[in-house]
């Protein structure tokens, strides 16, 4: 049962992936995106970390991609189609993303990983604890780290958002 | 671990998951779509993070808390960005890469 759920999901993300790089229309991109962001949610609840799960779907299909849909409508017609790479520049990349999936497979299934067989569940209080212990391998600091970088990350964005000045000489 | 799937075949998924956004990097010509290629580069080494903690080292988390720290920072990496795509189409009316000349005005 797993396993065709599995294979459902892997074919799906994988079609959907490839449809998001290859449409002309910008909105269509984005929703096909937004498939493979659900797509990847769905793997994170067949291994048992619902609380990533959870995550990866208010993150990324709530947040990035409503943001991402709001910047396609303010700066595009809907009816714009998209430039497309020239052809021999498409094949060239597709060979080279060949060559580069091969080496990597060769890479990955020429190595033998040391699997534990287990069906361990990992509950969210486990990783709220882990997240703020400052004892042996916590991870307070990186935490807090992050908490800086995502406030000043939104102070800039709402700078550079702004833009300049609409009436420059009132500076005093 | 998910029952009659080895790691081989996540490995797999993720690694054509991550070419198909280098494709995507590699061929388009717009700001937003760059931005959605990325996004698809970064999910990929996320399943990979989460997945190599699940099914080598179960009873550790290292990984899954290092795909939170990913995926914050992605969120903030598509806030600036879209910040910065739109401060772009306001001053020179276009979010083609080719277009995109100047730094700073």
């Amino acid at each position: 049962m797993e396993r065709i759920l599995f294979y459902l999901l892997a074919l799906n993300m994988i079609s959907f992936a490839i449809a998001a790089v290859s449409t002309r229309k910008m909105l269509r991109s984005v929703i096909y995106l937004l498939f493979v962001l659900v797509g990847v949610a769905g793997i994170f609840f067949l291994i048992d970390y619902n609380f990533l799960a959870a995550i990866q779907l208010t993150v990324y299909a709530g947040g990035i991609i409503v943001l991402i849909i709001f910047s396609v409508l303010l700066v595009h017609h809907i009816e714009l189609k998209l430039e497309m790479a020239k052809p021999k520049r498409q094949i060239a990349t597709v060979i080279a993303c060949l060559l580069g999936i091969g080496l990597f497979l060769t890479t990955i299934y020429s190595y033998h990983f040391n699997v534990v067989e287990n069906n361990l569940t990992t509950t969210t209080s486990d990783i709220g604890s882990k997240l703020l212990s400052y004892g042996e391998g916590g991870f307070i600091l990186p935490f807090e780290v992050i908490s800086v970088l995502l406030l000043a990350a939104m102070i800039g964005a709402i700078i550079i958002a702004k833009g300049k000045k609409l009436n420059p000489k009132t500076h005093t | 671990m998910i029952e009659g799937i080895s790691i081989y075949d996540v490995l797999t998924l993720t690694t054509i998951l991550f070419f198909i956004g280098v494709y995507g990097f590699l061929t388009r010509k717009n700001l937003i779509s760059i931005l959605i290629s990325v996004e698809m580069i970064l999910n990929a080494s996320v399943v990979n993070f989460v997945i190599i903690n699940k099914y080598l080292y179960p009873d550790i988390l290292q990984g899954v808390i290092f795909s939170i720290f990913i995926i914050a920072v992605a969120a903030a990496e598509t806030a600036l960005a879209v910040a910065i795509i739109i401060n772009l189409y306001r001053q020179i009316s276009s979010v083609e890469v080719k277009d995109t000349e100047v730094m700073k005005y």
